[in-house]
């Protein structure tokens, strides 16, 4: 009993530092795309992810041919949208790095861009995932597209459209 | 069309060359997921060992109360003195 529990454990391990050497990189650049941190300096990013994947360790021996990286990447979401949600209500108004190349857009926005369009994540399951209606996720991934390619076009006036627009 | 043409140019600008990871996540990580593990573990146990308990102590009360068998009648008086 203890002998398999030992081998299970060193099994989760080694398995479990492949995945992180695979996929940590593509979660990090997407936690710091998140929270609009400048990619040397995303504190909140890694924080993010390393909660995640401390959660994916736990439920590891759990998952039954789930995909762990589905699973980090939901929990990434969920995370991100519960903490933007409570104490980051407004970032809008008070952001300390203003580097990220996502940084004109609401917590919301950046969220299901980085879902639908660098994640490829299906418009359904982001809709079920965030609890909002298709429809919906379609309408925010347009607008935020809108605000990031006009803003990229003429920058200058960039930081009074991006206050313009609402959230 | 047009539309694709926008998704394309978002997702070119999203895209980046990858970084290396900094080593301490991976520790972290499984310094958290561990503890979390082993959190789990000693709760699942405090409530099996909580259950056992709980029956123990329902069987002994049951064989000490007897609450099937029917209590003595205190109703009827007692029939002396005929």
């Amino acid at each position: 009993m203890r002998q398999r529990h030992a081998s299970r454990a060193t099994r989760r391990a080694r398995e479990f530092e492949a995945f992180v050497a695979g996929a940590a990189g593509r979660l990090l650049h997407a936690a710091t795309l998140l929270t609009a941190e400048a990619p040397d300096d995303n504190p909140r990013a890694r924080r993010l992810l390393t909660r995640s994947l401390a959660h994916t360790y736990a439920s590891w021996d759990r998952l039954r041919g789930e995909d762990p990286y589905d699973r980090t990447r939901q929990h990434l979401a969920t995370r991100f949208a519960r903490g933007a949600w409570h104490h980051h209500g407004g970032l809008g108004r008070s952001r300390p790095h203003p580097a990220g190349q996502l940084a004109p857009l609401t917590p919301q926005e950046r969220l299901i861009l980085v879902l639908r369009l660098y994640e490829g994540v299906a418009e359904e399951q982001t809709a079920a995932l965030l609890g909002l209606s298709p429809e919906r996720v379609r309408a925010i991934c347009h607008r935020a597209t809108t605000t990031l390619l006009h803003r990229r076009r003429d920058p200058a006036p960039a930081v009074t459209a991006a206050k313009a627009v609402p959230s | 069309m047009r539309g694709n043409d926008r998704e394309a140019a978002v997702r070119r600008l999203l895209e980046q060359a990858p970084r290396a990871v900094p080593p301490e996540i991976h520790a972290e990580a499984v310094r958290r997921g561990g503890r979390m593990l082993r959190r789990r573990t000693l709760a699942r146990r405090a409530l099996w060992l909580l259950l056992f308990a709980a029956t123990v102590a329902f069987t002994v009360w049951a064989l000490t109360a007897r609450p099937w068998v029917e209590p003595p009648s205190h109703t009827t008086p007692p029939l002396t003195g005929w």
